[in-house]
């Protein structure tokens, strides 16, 4: 057999040698010019909440194409921004694995997390090399009581979003003359729908709202219907659930089965079907009229309906994680841009010191206190009208007035 | 205080949803009586069965529950196939061999299905998923009213099959006695199979009664299957009769004591019932032997 690499000279070796070495050398030339910034993406990409990783995922890369268009980070040279992304797989450990990769990758800044387990893990491991991290959707009010100076919250924890769910209820009930007076609670037996039920339960009497019964069933749950027949023996005014997506469907079906109409119809918080195309998309009947308190997306802002046609043609429902991925990438830039460096102590005075654009969020000038909360950050309230989601409150973002009673 | 209407509707609402926890717990009992084992891939399957009604549905248009005449004769073949290739050769003859099969088959069958389907929530949006059927001032659902005429057709069907056929007399002879069976020319790996896909077969009929008024998920099955486990023992272990009567009867302590004591801890009841029944009589309601 004829041996291949005599009939190659050493010339030749040499000429092929030399034209690769400046091939590859060449992105290094350009990347001298002007560097890049890597930004980390924490999202669950696979398991329970892949859906919500992917949503996340395409308003973030609509963000960093937009910045990158622009011209990149200004005062850094105008540095072009790379998306990395890790993959929390939907739990707290991955969470924080990933993380960590994110650092060995290069990332300046993390932003994401999504669930409030994976986010305590992953800004904690953030927390060890001094990562600057931006949560973006998770509500958990012990997230920002560590003390951790990299950990910054761009979203409304739940006691502020409880708050403003309480104030706009009060606020729509009384335009409506008091239309509803008794109120029943429905929720899962776990950590969030238990806290949502000892809140209001100790809230709503002093808002003049008798709690008529507080329904805790399991997660998973086999039936509704014994829930929905005590409903329909208490026939309270408003319903205020609060469980998982799975339960939300079954609820509303069996209370659309059973004839369950409540006066005041359903009010939600973080509950998901006022917010959830999909649910609106395949049960319209059960859909319409729930009300719900939710992050989302400025109504007015135009990017936002870029944002949501983006989404549309990836052939996706449209859900808040890609509003709010969208605009924390863009605090992030904001603060490369101040902070004139990719260091984390710069970026983190950065995040510290300054007010920042909120992207599409309705948030107004965002800016962290002393805690690393967005102080500004409100969600709104959204309903189903006609099939769509609309914002119904606070007025200045409002699409539509609520239709309150919305059973009435 | 409730309405007696309200209170005899949840005890209706227990009867029918009773009747598909008993179906499932028929192929349960099934696969213990014969097989002698704990059929740990049983809520697996069920979501396999789930998923094939909604794939016929969502594909090709079948109403769920045209969809069951398909899939039940897929799931007959599907649950021959896994205890004569794979649960069987797994197991190499121990019983806990076959136990540890079945949990491993769990596993895999879960994890394909979130691969292939990820983990959204799937439901089947019918005409008729909102119909009540009225009795007198009783709101009963039609999904529901027809998982109970079907539950109970299915169980004299299965109950006939074990006592007027040949595959029957087999099976109930593997069952009693397995040596002695197999000593008068009985196929005993072929008895196994059969009472493996017909326990199987069970599930295709109740994912095609749940699926009209439920959803399916990767891990959906799990719910109704510890429930399952519950009826088996109540019922007896191994008896047909007692799957049934046991299914109806959880169905309807939980219905009751849900309305009373709230979703949460109205599962008590079933719990109660089933330790009281263990105490009085251990071999359950029907069962003959321990």
């Amino acid at each position: 057999m004829k041996k291949l690499t005599n009939s190659v000279s050493r010339r030749t070796v040499l000429k092929v040698g030399g034209v690769s070495a400046m091939v590859l050398a060449a992105p290094g030339l350009s990347r001298a010019q002007a560097p890049t910034v890597k930004i980390g993406l924490l999202q669950p990409m696979t398991g329970g909440f892949a859906g919500d990783g992917d949503l996340a995922r395409i308003g973030a890369e609509y963000a960093i194409k937009e910045i990158n268009d622009a011209g990149g980070i200004k005062s850094l040279g105008g540095a072009k921004l790379e998306l990395l992304i890790g993959d929390s797989r939907s739990n707290a450990e991955a969470g924080a694995q990933a993380t960590e990769q994110l650092k060995a990758d290069g990332a300046a800044i993390v932003v994401g997390g999504f669930a409030s387990g994976i986010s305590m893990t992953a800004t904690q491991a953030a927390a060890r090399y001094e990562l600057p991290f931006i949560i973006d959707c998770a509500v958990s009010d012990a997230l920002m009581t560590r003390n951790l100076k990299n950990v910054f919250r761009f979203n409304p924890s739940f006691s502020m979003a409880a708050d403003v769910a309480l104030k706009n209820l009060v606020t729509i009930n009384d335009a409506s003359g008091k239309a509803a007076k008794t109120v029943a609670i429905v929720h899962e037996d776990g950590l969030l729908g238990s806290g949502l039920a000892k809140l209001m339960q100790a809230r709503l009497p002093a808002l003049g709202f008798e709690v008529v019964e507080a329904i805790s069933h399991p997660t998973p749950a086999r039936d509704m219907s014994n829930v929905v027949l005590r409903l329909r023996s208490l026939q309270p005014d408003l319903i205020i659930p609060s469980h998982y997506f799975n339960e939300f469907v079954l609820f509303a079906r069996t209370l659309q089965q059973q004839r369950v109409k409540p006066k005041g119809g359903i009010y939600a918080l973080f509950g998901g079907a006022a917010s959830s195309y999909r649910f609106v998309k395949e049960f319209p009947e059960a859909a319409e009229g729930v009300m719900d308190v939710n992050h989302w997306g400025d109504p007015k802002n135009p990017t936002n309906d870029k944002l949501m046609q983006a989404v549309q043609a990836a052939g996706k429902f449209y859900a808040y994680n890609a509003p709010i991925n969208y605009s924390v990438v863009k605090v992030a830039a904001q603060a490369l841009e101040f902070a004139k460096s990719a260091e984390s102590g710069a970026i983190i005075e950065a995040l510290q010191k300054n007010e920042f654009d909120s992207g599409v969020m309705p948030y107004g000038k965002s800016k962290f206190d002393a805690t690393g909360q967005n102080v500004n950050a409100l969600p709104l309230n959204t309903q189903v009208q006609g099939g769509q989601i609309k914002v119904i409150y606070p007025e200045q973002f409002a699409q539509a007035k609520p239709k309150f009673p919305a059973n009435g | 205080m409730y309405s007696p209407t309200i209170i005899f509707e949840a005890l209706m609402n227990g009867l029918m949803l009773g009747a598909v926890y008993a179906l499932i717990a028929l192929g349960l009992t099934l696969i213990y009586g014969v097989l002698h084992i704990v059929n740990f891939a049983h809520g697996a399957l069920l979501t396999v069965a789930m998923y094939l009604v909604w794939l016929a549905s969502d594909r090709f248009g079948l109403d769920p529950y045209v969809a069951i005449l398909v899939v039940t004769p897929l799931m007959f073949a599907i649950g021959y196939c896994l205890q004569r290739f794979i649960i069987g050769p797994a197991s190499r003859g121990s019983d806990n061999g076959i136990l540890l099969a079945t949990l491993g088959l769990s596993i895999v069958i879960q994890n394909l299905l979130l691969a292939g389907f990820n983990s959204d929530t799937r439901t089947i949006a019918t005409d008729y998923a909102f119909e009540i059927v009225p009795l007198g001032p009783l709101l009963l659902s039609l999904p529901r009213v027809i998982g109970l005429g079907v539950s109970v057709v299915t169980a004299v069907l299965l109950w006939a099959i074990l006592n007027r056929t040949d595959i029957g007399k087999a099976i109930r002879a593997v069952a009693k006695e397995k040596l002695g069976a197999s000593l008068v020319g009985i196929n005993v790996a072929h008895v196994y199979a059969m009472t493996f896909a017909i326990g199987t077969a069970c599930l295709a009929i109740a994912g095609g009664l749940l699926m009209p008024s439920f959803y399916v998920s990767p891990t959906t099955g799990a719910a109704f299957v510890l429930v399952a486990f519950t009826i088996v023992v109540l019922g007896g272990m191994g008896s047909i009769p007692g799957a049934l009567i046991g299914g109806l009867l959880i169905g309807v302590v939980e219905a009751i004591s849900s309305l009373f004591l709230g979703d949460s801890l109205g599962q008590i009841g079933i719990f109660l019932i089933f330790i009281l029944v263990l105490l009085v009589k251990p071999t359950g309601l029907f069962g003959a032997r321990a």
